[in-house]
């Protein structure tokens, strides 16, 4: 539906238009580019087009325009963007910031992020949330040390949907070689990187050309605008019921009648009398209730619900009175993640003061809080070659493969399998800053660590024998009887 | 049974905006909610009802009143106390009830210093909150697209746009020492439709003042105001018309533009608002002072 459609339902049908609008999905993208890629241009210039910037927003950057505008007379559509004062100064973007609009398909939540080497913490936090990231590339440079830089961050932070727009195709005739020459650089990159769904785009940020529609100038080209692509490109994941996770938030205790345990179910999903395990003390209980928060009405203040799925905010109840607190982790008993105080990850440094191995610093993984030291750093990721270095500290913006070793166990997913149970932030104990970001890449097992009782595992007559043989012999090895 | 269709757009916003304020209740041994009445405020406490059901909200809200509120807005505001049951704490700036404040005499500027600004310090800094919930949406303005959900504040209160928090992921760090707080905005994400189709859904109590209707109004600094008790300045006063008019924002009645509608039915509201070629911050008075109003305002504590 085109804007002037819209406009039309809204005016002749508005309970039809909220109905329709009501059932709109939600889509965050990334926009990567550097200062003269176009980025801020074409984000005022989507924002612009969905009609999602006012008359006096419109004005106020008419009048700024004059003031620090860098398109002579027409509106500088960057300015629409670029938030503070002291950023439009520079003429720079210095920080993350979030922006909005929708489609009669979507709602879009952009952030948007600075494209200076020195800004990598931003993009990285920019990716954090983000199911798509739209690359810029400068159709007159090709891929650019950036670029690389950008696809990296954009695959470590695990986007699985990459729009490349090859931008400011007005500087060179809308050539379709071009495109091509890009396109087929930028595949040999995405395939290093393991990115797993790339789009190509011919673009004039600037101009118009197939940001919300197609272009008549690129006749060669049989694919979408970026609006039409974003609308229609299916980020659903792959939400297997059985892997549920559900990272205990809140104890909500109104009466000695009611002791609910409050969270955001992370992944899968849960349904009453379904058999549960509580990570990581092991203890086990059925699922005796399930308050979907969303049903809750004032004249309603106690529903319940038969099952519930991610990313539903829920309060659940138990069959048995178990201990269970903010930072457990609540999972089906047949489907019990790893626990572990061992950890590989891959840490990104954010903070001015260098990261030491050794040092303690709190780690906060959803819900849970610990005391952590990296043990090892493995090796740190050079982001314009990939290539890998050693060293034994990391600086602001380093990105680097660890040994993570925690005070206590948790249980932990890997960021690729989950972004919400997998990710953490690094916190200093004594600034409080969040000094870094982390993803676990996997999770070692430790004996001490163990939930899954012993009686799980069958051992064969032979394996009995052996083990008798080593205890009998090899005392010093402190072997367990099985 | 559940669905396999993703959530609306509307569903996931309430659920994170109920991992917020959860997340609030869980770390902080002090949390406030700032209440202000309006429509956005309306929608917080209704996210904090559904948050902790089927116990009560667990923190308290403050309304910081200047004085110069429609009186409707607390005529509501005791009502939904009473009804919902949260405590309620209301804050004004006893030095500026001696001097008399107001923006008719003082302007908008000396007003929203004394009665907003250095009364919401003094109540933050009575009550010694460690985290306040406040309403503001990334969307309403160009500094606040830049700020965090959790925004940290120093023991001034003061907001430093250059050096904040990393915020990745929904894993908000909300370490602080002592006398330091966190500001937190759950709804940072919604935007003012959001907000509305939202009030329409849930069927959210919000004051009359949204909807059109007959009212005396005069013309003051540009602006169409309410003239909504005596103390509008006579010479001001003699000129009221009656006008069916309705308020996009509620405030300060004297810094709060009237605009003339016949929308009387949230559906007409939206309607309106979705064909308005302006922006919500353009009936508040107080924005316009000067270019980067907002963000030199945020910096010194406002929020």
């Amino acid at each position: 539906m085109s804007s002037e459609n819209m406009r039309e339902t809204i005016s002749d049908d508005i309970e039809k238009y909220l109905k329709e609008h009501e059932n709109k999905s939600m889509l965050r993208f990334l926009t990567c580019g550097s200062v003269d890629d176009g980025k801020s241009t074409l984000i005022g210039r989507l924002l612009y087009d969905s009609k999602t910037i006012f008359e006096d927003q419109l004005l106020a950057a008419e009048s700024e325009s004059k003031k620090y505008g860098t398109t002579g007379d027409k509106i500088d559509l960057a300015l629409l963007v670029d938030g503070l004062q002291s950023e439009r100064e520079q003429g720079i973007t210095i920080d993350v910031a979030y922006r909005f609009f929708s489609t009669d398909k979507r709602k879009y939540i952009i952030a948007d992020t600075p494209g200076h080497e020195q800004y990598t913490r931003n993009m990285v936090t920019g990716a954090s949330t983000a199911d798509v990231a739209v690359i810029l590339i400068d159709a007159r440079k090709g891929i650019l040390t950036q670029t690389r830089r950008h696809s990296y961050i954009v695959s470590l932070l695990g986007i699985e949907h990459v729009i490349v727009a090859i931008n400011k195709m007005d500087l060179v005739d809308f050539d379709k070689e071009v495109y091509e020459k890009i396109k087929s650089d930028y595949e040999a990159l995405a395939k290093e990187l393991e990115i797993k769904n790339r789009y190509y785009i011919p673009m004039s940020a600037l101009e118009g050309d197939n940001v919300v529609q197609k272009s008549d100038k690129t006749p060669w080209y049989d694919g979408k605008s970026l609006l039409e692509l974003l609308d229609t490109v299916d980020i659903s994941k792959d939400n297997k019921p059985e892997n549920f996770r559900f990272p205990v938030q809140y104890v909500n205790r109104p009466n000695l009648d009611f002791r609910g345990f409050c969270g955001t179910i992370a992944a899968g999903s849960v349904s009453v009398g379904d058999e549960i395990t509580v990570l990581p003390s092991g203890k086990t209980s059925r699922v005796k209730s399930i308050i979907d928060a969303g049903d809750i009405s004032e004249d309603k203040r106690f529903v319940t619900t038969q099952s519930a799925k991610a990313p539903m905010a829920i309060t659940l109840t138990t069959e048995d009175e178990i201990d269970i607190s903010r930072g457990d982790m609540i999972v089906h008993t047949h489907n019990v993640p790893r626990v572990s105080n061992n950890l590989k990850v891959m840490i990104v440094w954010m903070d001015e003061t260098p990261m030491e191995v050794g040092r303690e610093y709190d780690i906060k993984r959803a819900t849970t809080v610990v005391t952590g030291k990296v043990e090892h750093i493995n090796y740190k990721v050079d982001i314009n070659t990939y290539k890998r270095e050693v060293v034994d500290e990391l600086h602001l913006n380093d990105i680097a493969s660890c040994r993570l070793n925690l005070n206590r166990a948790i249980a932990a997913d890997k960021y690729k399998h989950n972004r919400d149970t997998g990710s953490f932030i690094i916190i200093d104990r004594i600034t409080n800053n969040t000094v870094g970001a982390g993803m676990i890449v996997d999770v070692a097992r430790r004996e001490h660590d163990r939930v899954i009782p012993a009686e799980e595992r069958h051992y064969s007559q032979a394996e009995r024998e052996l083990n008798a043989y080593i205890r009998k012999h090899y005392p010093e090895w402190n072997c367990k009887a099985i | 049974m559940v669905s396999e269709k993703r959530m609306t757009h509307l569903k996931q916003l309430e659920a994170e905006s109920i991992y917020i304020m959860r997340e609030v209740a869980a770390e902080f041994s002090n949390p406030v909610m700032m209440y202000s009445i309006g429509k956005d405020s309306s929608v917080m406490l209704h996210l904090a009802m559904k948050a902790f059901a089927p116990a009560k909200v667990p923190f308290p809200l403050l309304h910081v009143d200047t004085k110069w509120k429609f009186h409707e807005m607390i005529d509501f505001r005791d009502k939904r106390a009473s009804d919902l049951g949260f405590k309620l704490i209301v804050h004004s700036n006893p030095r500026g009830l001696d001097m008399d404040i107001s923006p008719f005499v003082h302007g908008s500027k000396i007003h929203t210093d004394i009665m907003k600004t250095e009364a919401l310090k003094q109540a933050l800094d009575a009550g010694g909150y460690d985290a306040i919930i406040g309403g503001a949406r990334r969307d309403e303005e160009k500094s606040r697209a830049k700020e965090r959900i959790f925004s940290f504040r120093d023991k001034n209160h003061r907001w430093d746009p250059k050096n904040q928090r990393p915020e990745l992921w929904n894993i908000y760090n909300t370490r602080i020492n002592k006398g330091e707080s966190v500001r937190v905005f759950p709804i940072s994400n919604w935007t003012e439709l959001d907000i509305w189709q939202y009030i329409y859904l849930e069927n959210i109590p919000i004051p009359s003042l949204y909807f059109a209707k007959e009212r005396p109004v005069v013309e003051y600094e540009g602006t169409l105001i309410a003239v909504d008790d005596d103390r509008v300045p006579d010479e001001l006063k003699k000129n009221a018309k009656i006008k069916k008019v309705r308020f996009r924002t509620l405030g300060c009645y004297p810094l709060t533009g009237a605009i003339e509608s016949d929308a009387d039915t949230l559906p007409k509201i939206i309607k309106e608002m979705l064909l308005s070629r302006s922006s919500e911050r353009e009936g508040r008075l107080i924005d316009k002072d000067q270019e980067g109003a907002m963000e030199k305002k945020k910096i010194e504590g406002y929020f």
